[in-house]
């Protein structure tokens, strides 16, 4: 028999690297994982995740549509109805692939498949492992993001070219909710408890100015809206799809960044104490 | 290891633990062990469940922090340096942790990857350590398609992916069949033939016999002796064992009878276990006295007498 245990300079090579703590520069490793993993299986989950969106466009867009007639966009014009909800809805697509990646599947992966704990015994570090998964949902959100922008192109509710920006803002979306997502899993110990995460989901993606501007709305319950990350999404991505940026925009996306520094912050944290006991 | 050989002399320990501590709250769960590994030797803590074995497992892989006392691996202190530690490691824990969404050869693969090593030495030594594990043919299969010895095999498979310094076995027979634990045994024993260092944990003292070089038996997280299997038993136990059932209701009331044969007498709840160095001469005596046991075994001592001498428990309860 060959000898199993010595004889490759590559795997000296391996353990010469440069580590972290927390981190072996290696998250890579984790996405390969995910993607090899995506292969065999979760095709039908990644398409009804897009579909979704593109059937709420086509009823409330369209059917609703030819009852509300035109309504105003961001910046004072005249715009379909359809055009008017089509970003928001880009925006919630992004939400939902970045939180179904980050807390259904990190939640099963964490709590039945034992695939952290196995991660954790090798050389990778929980940032490896948080950055990698993130990563995957984000691409998620990057896929998308691309095919509902293609097929608002396709229904003419594209107007100027800026409205490509859609696509890397919807990526900020989900990264924004991937990487809260993810530490807010890690607290998550049943099932029943997961869907707390779809209760507050699912308001959020009916109350955001999703479907009607929030001027409907008493004050108060607009500070209510305008505090939750959603309506951020929204509008930013209405104010890119007309071409309208104001101050508004950079808030939007401050919004965005300040999420996704503490989402990060929160996931690294709960993954090490929760693996490094 | 040809490329740090002109470096700082390798330690003289790759594991040195000095007053290992860990508590869960008001539990104690490892209570100041000490002890240290030589490259390539057999390892083993032997120990009931709840001992203490896999938390101080933990702490070796750098996945549980201790609360008090030192440990070093391969000099490095796993808390500060958990991935550098662990790219020396192969892990086989307790509960298999096979990637269910991958298939079998792909699952050394990906394992592989995450030490940072490159497809070019990951493919040949895949299919050299899937020969190992005598899984060749079911390199394509899905993992949860394989048996529990074979899911076993493939994670000591796996473990193996990077070349380890030391391998962490925690409690890897457990849950097998005979047959399939001596096919494991097989293979870990090939291992150490090859200068493996091996970290054991175990309650099957059969399993500590055939594989430990040395040991540590343990009991609610404090070493209560230490040495190799023949050592151990030469101390704490006679050469031979004669095991004597008189019936559930009758071996405790008999045992007063059996008093001043042999060295020393051990009652249980099923038998009563006479310990001498002589088991034929022994039971001559218990028949002399007129005792007729339902049934009568001469063996020699395991560990698994060291173990109740030491604690007057059963490993396995």
């Amino acid at each position: 028999m060959t000898v199993l245990t010595q004889g490759h300079s590559v795997t000296e090579e391996a353990r010469n690297r440069r580590f972290g703590p927390l981190y072996s520069r290696n998250a890579r490793a984790v996405i390969g994982r995910g993607l090899m993993a995506t292969k065999s299986s979760n095709w039908m989950v990644m398409l009804s995740g897009f579909f979704e969106p593109v059937l709420f466009l086509l009823s409330m867009g369209v059917g609703m549509g030819a009852v509300v007639g035109s309504v105003q966009g961001p910046g004072g014009q005249e715009i379909s109805y359809a055009a008017y909800i089509a970003p928001a809805l880009l925006a919630v697509s992004a939400m939902n692939g970045a939180a179904y990646d980050s807390t259904w599947n990190v939640f099963f992966k964490m709590n039945f498949a034992k695939l952290y704990q196995g991660m954790l015994y090798t050389s990778l570090g929980p940032l490896d492992v948080a950055m990698g998964e993130i990563f995957l949902a984000l691409l998620r959100g990057l896929l998308y993001a691309t095919g509902f922008t293609a097929v608002m192109g396709l229904m003419g509710l594209i107007t100027t070219p800026w409205a490509l920006l859609m696509v890397p803002a919807s990526v900020l979306i989900a990264f924004g909710f991937a990487s809260f997502g993810m530490g807010i899993t890690s607290f998550m110990k049943t099932f029943q408890q997961m869907d707390w995460i779809n209760f507050i989901m699912l308001p959020m993606f009916l109350f955001s100015a999703t479907f009607y501007p929030l001027s409907v709305y008493p004050e108060y319950i607009q500070w209510l809206i305008q505090a939750m990350p959603l309506w951020h999404g929204v509008e930013l991505l209405r104010e890119i799809n007309s071409a309208t940026f104001t101050s508004a925009t950079a808030i939007h996306i401050g919004y965005y960044v300040v999420m996704i520094v503490l989402g990060l912050m929160l996931t690294t944290g709960r993954l090490r104490s929760l693996f490094l006991k | 290891m040809p490329a740090k050989a002109a470096g700082a002399a390798p330690p003289q320990y790759v594991i040195t633990a000095e007053n290992l501590t860990k508590t869960y709250g008001d539990v104690t769960a490892v209570d100041g062990i000490s002890f240290s590994v030589s490259a390539g030797e057999s390892f083993g803590l032997l120990g009931p469940n709840g001992a203490g074995k896999s938390t101080t497992m933990k702490m070796i892989g750098g996945v549980a922090q201790r609360t008090s006392g030192s440990l070093t691996i391969m000099g490095l202190d796993p808390e500060q340096h958990g991935p550098e530690v662990r790219a020396h490691l192969g892990v086989v824990p307790q509960q298999d942790n096979l990637d269910e969404e991958l298939k079998v050869r792909d699952n050394l693969l990906v394992y592989g990857r995450y030490f940072g090593l490159p497809m070019s030495y990951l493919r040949p030594k895949a299919d050299e350590l899937l020969e190992f594990a005598q899984l060749t043919d079911k390199a394509k299969s899905k993992v949860d398609a394989l048996s529990g010895g074979m899911k076993r095999r493939l994670t000591i498979a796996r473990s193996l992916i990077n070349e380890p310094r030391i391998l962490l076995l925690d409690e890897p027979t457990t849950g097998l069949d005979p047959q399939a634990r001596h096919i494991l045994w097989d293979r870990l024993f090939r291992l150490k033939e090859q200068g493996v260092t091996l970290i054991l944990t175990t309650h099957y003292m059969d399993e500590a016999e055939q594989l430990c070089d040395r040991l540590i038996v343990v009991d609610k997280g404090r070493i209560m002796a230490e040495g190799s299997p023949a050592s151990l038993i030469r101390e704490y136990s006679t050469r031979e064992v004669l095991e004597l059932r008189f019936g559930s209701e009758r071996n405790a009331s008999i045992a007063a009878e059996l008093e001043g044969i042999g060295e020393r007498l051990e009652t249980l709840p099923d038998r009563v276990l006479i310990y001498t160095n002589d088991g034929e001469g022994a039971l001559e005596e218990v028949s002399g006295r007129g005792l007729r046991p339902l049934t009568s075994l001469v063996r020699r001592s395991s560990l698994e007498d060291v173990f109740l001498r030491l604690t007057g428990r059963s490993l396995v309860d």
